[in-house]
């Protein structure tokens, strides 16, 4: 779902990027700046995967400039291009794209100006580090003398043609990332913005999901030192302190001083797959194809996920401030422009009376609770004009109040004929859908906005539509060639547990899913994973980076695929998947080793995302993926009783440690003339199917149920 | 006025004795490179040196670190000057994706290659055990303590 608005109507006719068509003037893109400075303007904000040092790169690219010249601006709603959210993979797809074209665009209209004040034809031109001068001469001038008399103020004219790819210099160098150096040093993130006169506030949250606040005394709290406020609205507690530890001893005291109604509205966590499949729900036909006449006899099996936190290391934090008739915000979530707009409908304020800026947070995997801290801050900020409110939340908050990866349940059913062919396959997906961001329904999309007041219920979560990736469904219809194939979604609409969006949505159980089946029907049939995932595989791409995968696992590894089962504590296992069907191929192999845990001692994968910006820092991303991933399988799930989240630290939501990691290796397979195709989340699947096939060839064991602890792979031997 | 040793200069602040070291760091000195992540001391996100040793920095009063001497990533780089070899080693493997944890482990880094300048990969693991990172970028911070080391040892600061 892009959430940027439509093309604007004097460019309509224009075959350009969809946000360059949305916000058509070039000043929006790019600006000459003193100094031989290029400062770029993107939609898209950086979360720790590098995309502003990828724009950076693909800008100076296209504008024949050093990449070091380049500065790209953070989000700021009153300036920047509405590019929407960031995320789903897509960043350099839509923001990419589109600052490619401005700036060819650009760079086509210095070198027309060029010409006519040189006299001489674009063609005689030729531009370094900004300089156009005319070929093996040193006559020329710079961008930033044209900059005087070329207004950039005039919108897109042409789809100009991005330079060719022969010609690149810097699009597929390893370059480093532009934002490292200030964190090395000790910067570099939003939760270090100070603010003139700036007051600490924190938020009581309620002591279960489903509770009402029904007494609140305040004396005590307001007699400790530092403490100017507490604001009660409805459910919504919070206290406003000169000093942030001052504002901390205040939440406790104000959580001690609080009574509240609480009510028992979870399911019970050792029966989510029966609630679940039980629970209302709203059916959709993802995929129905007729199946031959068959007799050959079908297995089934069904798999499932718990609720998974974001977890990033550093929780939550907004700042807002209520100054000079306008209300700033400051926010490191993923879409500032709905940001804006959703506290603008619940403070009942015009949009332009509201500027949300980016600063950067901890790593974000999805929809955590960024947005949410930032609507406490407006909140607190309203209440208090003139004062800088920072809210930062407390590491218990985060994991009980940011919203998970929601649980899921997939039946699979299938077979293979005498030929070794798969013949039928059925598959039922059960869970919420995926995405509760801001704006993306008439409900408010903030965490306190359902405490304010008299309360509101929770609202269930949205999925894209398929062919713009989905959610729950992502992933669910097999990239395999497949007759009979039927995939049922069941969207449960009842939301015990808040949820939204966790790095690949639906993708992770469904490739877990299909891949692990795909494993069983092939041992079933006595056939190698490899080859007869390659029987059901047309799309030469696929092919390729499993044949890459398998073939450098044989030879570095050791692995044999017509080995089924492995000796019993070492195994290897195969996971694959195309994302989101459209996107990047990811072929995984995993080799894990079976002593008191599970561990995962190495991982090797193959990648195709198209066209590479940055090989290093792909290797980056399908590295952290791989690990995060890891960790998920083995170790995580958000527990909870009848009342609320109970794994609200780090014991009690364990992750994979620098001891536990396993070796990454990343093969890219070249393809520099094909699209981009993303790389954030591709891995994330087929990482999980790859360990869980790897623990059945060690052992000849199968583990359905995630996370995979050496407990469940006990259980399941027979 | 507690009176704190800050790498090596003396800071007077002025706050609540019992203050946790973190906020005084980040909100008093200006010193962020220790950040909050659990409040606990179990993430290592803030942490700092004490008297050489690499401690959580939310966990501990100004009152407990008077007369300590106290090192912060800060430190590492005086103003102006090149990077310290161990945030270049970062550099140089570009050992970051969102960075928030780095300021913790380049102060347990230090720490471990101030005791032992030639650490094996599993000695640095297991110095870096309590810090967690979640956007899995730990080969990379196990490569850059490695090259920070080497060039330590060969005298290239």
């Amino acid at each position: 779902m892009n959430t940027f608005p439509g093309a604007d109507e004097r460019v309509a006719h224009l075959d350009i990027a969809p946000t360059l068509a949305a916000s058509p003037w070039l000043d929006l893109w790019v600006r000459f700046e003193p100094g031989e400075r290029v400062r770029l303007f993107t939609g898209k904000v950086e979360l720790g995967q590098g995309i502003l040092s990828a724009i950076a790169q693909i800008g100076a690219e296209e504008l024949d400039v050093a990449y070091e010249q380049v500065d790209v601006e953070a989000v700021d709603t009153d300036f920047s291009p509405n590019e929407g959210s960031t995320s789903g993979s897509r960043s350099i797809q839509e923001g990419g794209e589109a600052t490619r074209q401005a700036c060819a665009q650009v760079r086509q209209i210095m070198l027309q100006h060029a010409a006519k004040k040189l006299e001489v034809q674009i063609d005689d031109l030729e531009v370094k580090e900004g300089f156009i001068h005319v070929r093996g001469t040193d006559i020329g001038v710079s961008y930033w003398q044209l900059a005087y008399e070329v207004d950039l103020h005039q919108l897109v004219q042409v789809k100009a043609p991005p330079k060719d790819r022969q010609h690149h210099r810097l699009v597929g160098q390893p370059l480093p990332r532009k934002d490292l150096r200030d964190k090395l040093m000790g910067g570099g993130f939003l939760h270090d913005l100070t603010l003139p006169g700036m007051l600490h506030a924190r938020v009581v949250r309620p002591p279960a999901v489903k509770a009402r606040l029904r007494v609140c005394n305040d004396i005590k709290v307001l007699a400790l030192p530092g403490v100017l406020r507490v604001i009660r609205d409805g459910s919504f507690l919070a206290v406003v302190a000169q000093r942030e530890e001052q504002a901390v001893k205040a939440w406790r005291q104000l959580s001690i001083d609080t009574q509240w109604d609480i009510y028992e509205s979870l399911p019970d966590m050792d029966a989510l797959p029966e609630f679940l499949t039980e629970a209302p729900h709203q059916q959709e036909l993802l995929h129905d194809s007729p199946a031959n006449r068959t007799d050959a006899v079908s297995i089934s099996a069904r798999y499932t996920r718990p609720y998974l936190s974001h977890a990033s290391i550093g929780p939550s934090c907004g700042l807002a401030w209520w100054h000079e008739e306008r209300l700033q915000v400051w926010s490191h979530c993923q879409s500032l422009f709905a940001l804006r707009d959703e506290i603008a409908k619940l403070l009942a304020l015009p949009r332009e009376q509201i500027v949300a800026r980016h600063g950067q947070g901890a790593g974000c995997y999805g929809h955590n609770g960024a947005d949410d801290a930032a609507y406490d801050a407006a909140l607190i900020a309203r209440a208090m004009p003139g004062h800088p409110i920072r809210v930062q939340w407390m590491r218990e908050d985060e994991f009980a109040w940011e919203p998970q990866g929601p649980a899921m349940v997939i039946d699979l059913e299938g077979a293979v004929d005498a030929e070794g062919q798969i013949v039928q396959w059925s598959q039922s997906i059960w869970g919420n859908r995926h995405i509760q961001r801001p704006g993306r329904r008439p409900e408010p999309g903030f965490l306190a906005a359902w405490h304010q007041g008299e309360g509101r219920e929770m609202m269930p979560p949205v999925d894209m539509a398929m062919e713009l990736g989905g959610g729950s469904q992502r992933n669910a219809v097999p990239y395999y060639d497949l007759p009979g194939m039927r995939v049922l979604n069941h969207a449960v609409t009842e939301v015990p547990i808040r949820v939204s969006a966790l790095r690949a949505l639906g993708a992770y159980l469904n490739v877990f899913a299909i891949e692990s089946f795909m494993d069983e029907l092939a041992h079933q049939s006595h056939q190698d994973p490899v080859r007869f995932r390659l029987r059901h595989l047309s799309d030469p791409r696929a092919r390729a980076v499993i044949e890459q995968a398998s073939a450098y696992a044989q030879q570095h590894w050791g692995w044999a695929p017509e080995h089924a089962i492995g000796d019993g504590q070492r195994g290897v296992g195969l996971g694959f998947a195309r994302y989101k069907n459209v996107g990047c191929y990811a072929a995984v192999f995993a080799e894990v080793e079976l002593q008191e845990v599970v561990q995962v001692k190495r991982v090797l994968a193959v990648i195709d995302c198209g066209e590479i910006v940055n090989p290093d820092g792909v290797r980056n991303q399908i590295e952290g993926g791989v690990i995060q991933v890891v960790s998920w399988i083995l170790k995580e799930q958000v527990t909870f009783d009848r009342q609320r989240i109970t794994s609200t630290d780090w014991e009690s939501y364990p992750i994979l440690r620098f001891s536990e990691v396993p070796l990454v290796e990343v093969l890219l397979m070249p393809q520099p003339n094909q699209p981009w195709l993303g790389v954030g989340e591709g891995v994330t699947g087929p990482t999980a199917a790859a360990v869980a096939n790897a623990i059945h060839h060690a052992m000849g064991v199968r583990v359905r149920d995630l996370p995979l602890t050496a407990q469940r792979v006990v259980q399941a031997m027979p | 006025m507690p009176l704190l040793d800050i790498n090596g200069q003396q800071y007077a602040v002025d706050c609540d004795t019992s203050t946790p070291l973190l906020y005084v760091l980040r909100n008093d000195l200006g010193l962020t490179s220790a950040r909050f992540g659990c409040g606990m001391g179990q993430c290592g996100a803030c942490h700092v040196l004490i008297n050489g040793r690499s401690v959580a920095s939310c966990d501990i009063s100004v009152e407990a670190c008077v007369g300590q001497t106290i090192e912060t990533v800060e430190g590492l780089t005086p103003p102006g000057q090149a990077l310290h070899a161990l945030q270049e080693a970062f550099m140089q493997e570009q050992a970051g994706q969102c960075g928030y944890c780095l300021g913790g482990i380049l102060t347990s880094a230090r720490a471990l290659l101030r005791h032992n300048p030639n650490p094996s990969a599993d000695q640095i693991k297991l110095a870096l055990d309590l810090h967690l990172c979640r956007c899995g970028t730990h080969q990379r911070i196990v490569k850059a303590v490695q090259r920070a080391a080497s060039v330590l040892r060969q005298g290239e600061v």
